[in-house]
């Protein structure tokens, strides 16, 4: 049982055992440290690691969405969350690592960075940065190049918890309802990966839980296609 | 069965649709169960806060059990003549975030009221500091049946599930081992061996928002305890991989937490709650169920539901049948050899119980097997009994040919009869337990004038009788069918 895994509201008799405790929805003495989850983006173009997942990626600190828990994330709800215009130029622009937005009133920093797991932690870039990690909306965007073009390729998403991605432009996979991380949750319809420069854009959605996600390409047997390179 | 008795007016309508599946007796108000465990006659389960529930068949549940030091999801297991108790303490976002600690602690017995019941002073055997990837809660006990070693898992979302060996005489972690990272994204997990197989369940969706839970419990297995853990995708639970054991099912949202229990002669049952009962107000509520087994992964199996089936023997292929004559099928072949003529096509109706009963003799009638033809005398009603009591998971049943009020009895030579009337004696009450193969084993709750239990086996081809279950033959299993 983990009470903030998707609910920050103890709604069962048993919880009111604690009822005298202090309950708090954040770590105690956050580390303040990206390690050893993150090392920042370097100049050397990064291939994806043995099993295709894409490490090296563009995040914004994450907006503030104050949510208690996940029991309402549907279809429609996802949908009018994420493709919300909270920044300019959302779903074209490129960031540069250190280049602030503006949501609400809180100044959002991009940061480059190369998760060192095959998963991105997102809980633990919030935390890292010492932000809120709880009922949070994360974005995240990379670059893929491509050696030549890649017909009836496919996206394969997980994420913790809802989530919607964009292939150049063209939505491809959307995770709705209350989800956990798990590789391959949901894969696009085929696509095509251009030679070149292809743009991947995320955004990630949670309550109480440990935000993070994992993306890679995959071929038209499953296998993951590992000759695409991220540099910034 | 007292609560079938008290439930409101729209149940009691739900319960006369056929196939209607029954969650536990009594008040089984639980949240994060142990794995049911047996002593001194009794059957037991604790959860988080500290109590837990008892009861004297496995049907019928009450509150009664005691653990001391509060927390949350604890375990329970027999080591020799003691029980060794896990729980967490803190942890699970519970008093102030992820720094939990998993203690354990010895009892002679799990009876509060006998003089033994005392618990020896907890011990520290897993932590975490709550900035880790980990959260030290939510553990499970293996004793491994190859070596003897204890093994405990634990962890929740909040990063790894962790593997720690403890040592099994005094329930303590072993010195210098280092905890394991053997899944990740789930909870409430337990270790299993079988065959080979080490199996790591967990728990996997959302707990704690009733209705809206949804938990559901997942499996993957390695050759070696220590994993990797694949699912049959082959994925890595440590990469989220899991494949489905239990999900949400008739009335019952949210099922986690399990814990097996094998019982010998092919019957395994494992404990989990419900995140909602939906029947009762969508509280959280303990539930026992068969564990089948099927190409080497375990699968949730279903409790007999009350219905209407045809009873066919897994040996034979027969069907069991009321001894009266049967009515023949008006007309012949129809539309000849190749199909045509003989005028518009029908549908045909089938005998009714109420055109074939009255002819039948009201006496007890014998019951024997043959090929299942659609007949009145085929069709067999299953029906919980109120206030018979029952045993793990279910109540006692009577069986009667649907229609009537002949029921399924056994004898006081070790055979097989239908009496006229169900009278509500032991002998007419029947115990149904699905196998691992997910055929059922059918006993009568007493048989006269014997001392050993008896089920119901296919002796030659035809012909039904009591015998000794042998979980080696086919000859007692037993299919129920939809008619």
């Amino acid at each position: 049982m983990s009470i903030l895994r998707k609910t920050l509201l103890p709604t069962l008799g048993a919880l009111t055992l604690f009822a005298a405790q202090t309950f708090s929805a954040e770590p105690e003495n956050p580390p303040h440290t990206l390690a050893p989850y993150f090392t920042p983006a370097t100049s050397s173009p990064k291939s994806p690691d043995k099993d295709g997942f894409l490490q090296r990626w563009l995040l914004l600190e994450p907006i503030k969405k104050n949510l208690r828990s996940n029991a309402g994330f549907t279809d429609s709800w996802v949908r009018t969350t994420l493709t919300t215009e909270y920044f300019p130029n959302q779903f074209t622009v490129m960031p540069k690592d250190g280049e602030k937005v503006t949501v609400a009133d809180d100044e959002l920093t991009w940061h480059a960075l190369d998760s060192s797991l095959f998963n991105v932690k997102l809980f633990r870039l919030a935390a890292g940065l010492n932000k809120q990690t709880y009922g949070v909306l994360f974005w995240a965007v990379t670059v893929v190049d491509s050696p030549r073009d890649m017909e009836n390729v496919r996206l394969a998403v997980g994420s913790n918890s809802a989530s919607m991605w964009w292939v150049n432009g063209q939505e491809a996979v959307d995770l709705f309802g209350d989800r956990r991380m798990v590789m391959d949750d949901v894969i696009s319809k085929r696509l095509t990966l251009k030679k070149g420069r292809n743009v991947i854009r995320g955004a990630v959605i949670n309550g109480p839980g440990m935000s993070d996600f994992c993306v890679r390409f995959i071929d038209e047997k499953g296998e993951p296609i590992k000759d695409l390179t991220t540099s910034f | 069965m007292k609560s079938f008795l008290a439930i409101t007016v729209p149940a009691l309508f739900s319960i006369a649709l056929s196939h209607q599946a029954f969650a536990l007796d009594g008040e089984p108000y639980i949240h994060d169960p142990s794995t049911v465990a047996f002593c001194e006659g009794k059957y037991y389960t604790f959860g988080t806060g500290g109590g837990g529930l008892i009861s004297e068949d496995g049907w019928t549940w009450h509150s009664g059990a005691q653990r001391p030091g509060g927390g949350a999801a604890p375990d329970v297991l027999k080591i020799g003549d003691r029980y060794l108790m896990a729980y967490g303490a803190t942890g699970g976002g519970l008093g102030g975030g992820h720094n939990g600690r998993i203690l354990t602690m010895w009892n002679q017995t799990l009876d509060p009221k006998s003089p033994d019941f005392k618990f020896t002073e907890a011990v520290v055997v897993a932590s975490s500091d709550g900035k880790e990837d980990c959260d030290a809660i939510d553990p499970s006990f293996l004793l491994d049946p190859t070596d003897g070693k204890l093994w405990l898992t634990y962890g929740t979302y909040f990063g790894f599930i962790r593997l720690v060996e403890l040592d099994p005489k005094t329930g303590k972690h072993v010195e210098g081992n280092q905890p394991l990272n053997i899944a990740i994204d789930c909870e409430a997990t337990d270790l299993i061996y079988r065959d080979g197989w080490y199996y790591l369940l967990g728990t996997h969706g959302t707990c704690c928002s009733g209705a809206n839970s949804t938990y559901n419990i997942r499996v993957g297995r390695s050759r070696k305890v220590t994993g990797p853990y694949l699912d049959n995708l082959g994925n890595d639970m440590l990469k989220g991989g899991g494949k489905l054991v239990v999900s949400a099912s008739d009335r019952h949202l949210g099922p986690g937490h399990f814990g097996r229990m094998v019982l010998g002669d092919d019957v395994e049952k494992f404990s989990c709650h419900y995140e909602a009962d939906l029947d009762r107000s969508g509280r959280s509520v303990l539930d026992v169920r068969p564990l089948l087994w099927k190409d080497g992964w375990p699968v949730g199996g279903d409790n007999l539901k009350e219905g209407t089936y045809e009873i066919e023997s897994v040996g034979t292929g027969y069907a069991l049948e009321l001894g009266v004559d049967f009515i023949s099928m008006a007309g012949g072949m129809r539309g000849g050899f190749r199909g045509g003529g003989g005028g518009p096509v029908t549908p045909l109706p089938l005998p009714e119980i109420s055109q074939v009963s009255s002819n039948w003799p009201n006496t007890d009638l014998g019951v024997r097997m043959i090929d299942y033809m659609l007949r009145p005398n085929q069709k067999w009603t299953i029906t919980p009994v109120a206030d018979a009591g029952g045993y793990l998971g279910s109540p006692y049943f009577k069986i009667t040919v649907a229609g009537t009020d002949r029921a399924l009895a056994a004898t006081a030579d070790g055979e097989v009869i239908a009496v006229a009337a169900f009278s509500n004696k032991p002998e007419q009450l029947w115990r149904v337990d699905q196998l691992t193969d997910g055929t059922y084993r059918i006993m009568p709750k007493v048989t006269p004038n014997s001392k050993e239990p008896l089920a119901l086996v296919a002796v030659g081809y035809s012909t039904p009788t009591l015998a000794k279950f042998d979980p080696t033959s086919e000859r007692g299993r037993w299919n129920f069918k939809t008619p």
